[in-house]
């Protein structure tokens, strides 16, 4: 991460002037200070904090270490109210708080730096801790003069602006490390006793001399109490889930590897209690200690990404209500139908309402994908979701928060039962295997009772169950799978588990949602309509000059280099537009009503008059991704594709030339519509993988069986997913689907190399002479042959898809 | 030969003994971020007045 900031920086052409805090280009209207460029007052403002308390060694560590984001200042009054606070915080008294922020901002060595110097900005912290990749900071302050709300500002201004939600990652990620402890717990245990009961089994392997055999008894109980903890503690989960699976009428993998942990243990414990042989204490051990660590490669976190996001991480933790000519900050929670509440400019609009007061220009793009802005009157409905812009407006509550049209999208009752219908390969494989294993159990039993021999009977018997105990077989998926997801990591696909791995490599349909999937917001494009001469573009960029909009900013680029002007009697309208003399010309530059002074809807262009005439108007367009065609080329080969966008059908004929004959490209579809258009495919038998991006594809990125939400910013927002995709990684998609199988072809290599070991294993357990020995050497060989294959073949199928280059993959894997 | 007993009792002992210091280490959370120590390492010197842990 330090790495990529330090990149972007490595270039600073020497005629740009470039801002010293932030390191963006400085565009229109400078700020000095010291001898030293700033973008923006807000940038210039956070140097001279930092220069007032001494802090100036934040620039030393890197060049251009902000990242100061211009925006509205935000209302942090809610941080006073009592009941929000303590929801928020880690721990609370009278003296002290403690609590941990989740800051997107934080990138480099110099934001760790700073973070933990916060000290000396402010008297009341005493101690400030990041952990950079989680991106968090833990603070603890004194209560008395000083608060969270006074914290939270401070942050804001020094340009780490913490991201306060009501699905708080911080804590979620805290309760899914709790679980991770017990695993590592149960991890240590079962290694500690594999070591110990390994080193009292030699004596018996090496064979003892008759005076020493007077230890074996000795060694033999030491062996059984290692084996205890092992059984009752490290592998508790096994025969919990067996047992469930059992109740479900169900074979998974973990019944045989029950069924042969408890044989191991009952025919050690018989054999050192009755002193007719050692027992399998080590074998026992050294299987859990192996299979534990299978679950523990399984797992994966992401530190600073989240797959199960709704609308609680997207809306406000507080909303203002209007209580008689009072306004009061309360929780969301507490918000009800019927409730006056203001909403302000750039607030999102928290629950389905009626608009009292105010005009309002709301954008739903996050909604619907449509991006230009839907202008209301009072008296209209406003549906959630969306983000005011402009003057503060006034709303009723009219459906609670969960009722709202769009938070009912993620409480469809559909979704429920969705993870449990899919099956891994293991899943299916381990009926037959399990069923295979009683069999061959079984009747290596009754050929020896018919035989008359009962002690070999149940030799044969116990044998078959531990030498087949499909450890190696419960090893290959997750050491497979979890190679693969470290190369989709590498690539910028972050995946959420293993199992998403294997759907992955199942898919046969591909759906792309339009707006920010397959165009990219960042590669936007200004187009002018109408007609300007070099005079009239210079008027224009004096203007805009004066802007710190971003849209000014690029008619200012548009513009290009254009010899600017004073300009007089400058006037900007949030969300409206602006206004000046320059030359003794009227110029204005805004939306439609602004611009004509009638009340006619906006249609999302900007639009120019000089002098009260009308000269044109820009408008916007996202550009196709890069590698689009290519994209689409590669995967029409092995999979439909399908377009399905909220917007309108301007780019029909674009798309058609991109997408094959075959391919539906349906437009205006809201979220519902999504979802039914991928319930309609997977009833015709089609496992259907989405790619999508806001909240609009929400509900049909759920109800894929494969989920992939693509974000430029893998801070900002994304829907609940299987995979986030970044944006720089789209040309890559083809080569991942492909990648995807290659891993399910592993894992079917591996387990047959297992079933290999596990025949030879039953040929010895058969004839009831299976040697202890023999099983503590083969099931560590067989261990290590399915994880090292496992992990090497993967690799090689990463290179040969082009997603490992061979010098980074002796560098820093794992 | 009877030493062997006390033998194995000290080496299961210790072995104990760095479990259960495994177990501590896990607890308190000295697991959880292994990155960030390695960049705070690396700061100057200046004089700090808190304990030096955060």
């Amino acid at each position: 991460m330090e790495r990529s900031a330090n990149t972007r920086e490595a270039v600073p052409t020497l005629d740009e002037p470039i801002c010293f805090h932030c390191g963006d280009k400085v565009v229109g209207q400078h700020y000095e200070c010291d001898n030293r460029l700033f973008c923006c007052l807000g940038c210039q403002t956070v140097y001279e904090i930092l220069q007032q308390n001494d802090l100036q060694r934040y620039y030393q560590y890197n060049a251009h270490p902000g990242r100061f984001k211009r925006r509205e200042p935000i209302d942090l009054a809610y941080l006073d109210q009592p009941d929000i606070r303590a929801k928020l915080v880690d721990y609370m008294d009278e003296r002290m708080s403690i609590i941990t922020f989740y800051i997107p901002a934080i990138h480099c060595s110099s934001c760790i730096w700073l973070l933990e110097n916060l000290y000396k900005l402010e008297a009341a912290i005493v101690s400030s801790q990041v952990d950079f990749m989680k991106k968090q900071v833990t603070v603890r302050f004194k209560n008395g003069s000083f608060s969270l709300r006074m914290l939270v500002e401070l942050l804001v201004g020094i340009g780490y602006e913490p991201k306060i939600t009501l699905q708080d990652i911080v804590k979620e990620g805290k309760e899914s490390s709790r679980g991770g402890h017990t695993l590592v717990a149960k991890i240590a245990v079962a290694g500690f006793c594999f070591g110990n009961s390994m080193m009292l089994s030699f004596p018996e392997y090496f064979g003892m001399d008759a005076f020493e055999k007077q230890y074996a008894n000795f060694f033999g109980y030491m062996n059984l109490g290692f084996s205890v903890p092992v059984l009752l503690y490290c592998a508790s989960d096994y025969f919990r889930s067996a047992w469930q699976s059992l109740k479900h009428r169900n074979l998974n993998l973990d019944v045989p590897l029950a069924l042969g942990i408890l044989v191991i243990f009952v025919r050690t414990a018989l054999e050192i209690l009755t002193g007719s042989g050692a027992g399998f204490a080590d074998t026992l051990c050294s299987l859990v200690f192996f299979i534990l660590i299978g679950r523990w490669v399984q797992q994966r976190t992401y530190h600073h990404l989240s797959f199960e996001r709704d609308y609680r991480s997207y809306f406000p933790v507080a909303v203002t209500r209007i209580e008689g000519d009072r306004e009061r900050p309360i929780p969301l929670a507490d918000l009800h139908v019927g409730d006056r509440i203001l909403v302000r400019n750039n607030e999102i609009i928290p629950a389905d309402a009626l608009l009292l007061k105010g005009a309002a220009a709301v954008d739903f793009s996050f909604v619907t994908g449509e991006s230009d802005l839907v202008e209301k009157t009072p008296g209209e409905l406003i549906y959630a979701g969306g983000r005011q812009v402009g003057e503060a407006i006034e709303v009723e509550v009219v459906k609670a928060v969960s009722q709202s049209h769009l938070t009912r999208l993620w409480n469809n009752e559909n979704f429920k039962d969705r993870e449990k219908t899919y099956e891994t390969f293991a899943g299916v494989v381990s009926k037959y295997f399990t069923i295979g294993l009683l069999s061959v159990a079984i009747f290596g039993a009754a050929y020896w009772l018919f035989g008359g021999d009962a002690a070999k009977a149940w030799n044969a018997f116990t044998a078959v169950l531990i030498i087949a105990c499909p450890c190696a077989l419960a090893l290959s998926s997750p050491f497979t799978l979890s190679a693969a997801l470290s190369i989709f990591d590498r690539n910028k696909m972050y995946i959420k588990n293993t199992a998403v791995v294997e759907k992955m490599a199942k898919i046969d349909c591909i759906v792309f949602d339009k707006t920010g999937t397959i165009t990219s917001p960042k590669s936007t494009r200004i187009f002018f309509d109408g007609h300007l001469n070099a005079r009239e573009k210079g008027l224009l960029a004096s203007v805009c000059r004066n802007s710190n909009h971003p849209l000014s900013r690029e008619i200012l680029r548009w513009a290009g280099d254009i010899t600017t002007l004073d300009v007089a009697h400058f006037e900007e309208i949030v969300g409206k537009g602006m206004k000046a003399d320059v030359n003794g010309k009227t110029v204005e530059i805004g939306s439609m009503p602004f611009v004509f002074g009638r009340n006619r809807r906006g249609d999302g262009r900007v639009f120019v008059a000089i002098d009260k005439e009308l000269r044109g108007a820009f408008h916007y367009e996202q550009s196709w991704r890069e590698g689009l065609e290519d994209v689409v080329q590669e995967l029409q080969q092995g999979y439909d594709l399908h377009l399905l966008s909220g917007d309108g059908d301007r780019h029909m004929e674009a798309l058609r030339a991109i997408f094959p004959v075959s391919s539906s490209i349906l437009f205006h579809q809201n979220p519902t519509d999504k979802l039914m258009q991928i319930e309609d495919w997977q009833r015709d038998g089609r496992r259907v993988g989405m790619l999508g991006d806001g909240l609009n594809d929400a509900g049909a990125l759920r109800k894929a069986d494969l989920g992939v939400a693509i974000s430029d910013d893998i801070n900002n927002f994304v829907p609940g997913c299987d995979a986030i995709l970044e944006g720089t990684s789209f040309r890559k998609i083809p080569k991942f689907f492909l990648f995807a199988k290659d891993a399910v072809h592993v894992i079917r290599m591996s387990f047959l190399i297992s079933l290999t070991y596990n025949c030879i294993g039953l040929y010895f357990a058969l004839q009831g002479t299976m040697s202890p020995l023999f099983a503590a050497i083969l099931m560590p060989i067989s261990t290590v042959t399915i994880i090292s294959f496992t992990s090497l073949a993967t690799r090689w199928f990463a290179r040969k898809r082009g997603l490992l280059e061979r010098t980074a993959a002796l560098g820093h894997n794992m | 030969m009877n030493i062997i007993f006390f033998l194995i009792g000290c080496s299961v002992f210790i072995a104990l003994i760095f479990l259960a210091a495994f177990f501590w280490a896990n607890k308190t959370g000295q697991h959880e971020d292994t990155y960030t120590p390695s960049v705070r390492i690396l700061f100057d010197d200046e004089e700090r007045d808190d304990e030096g842990q955060g």
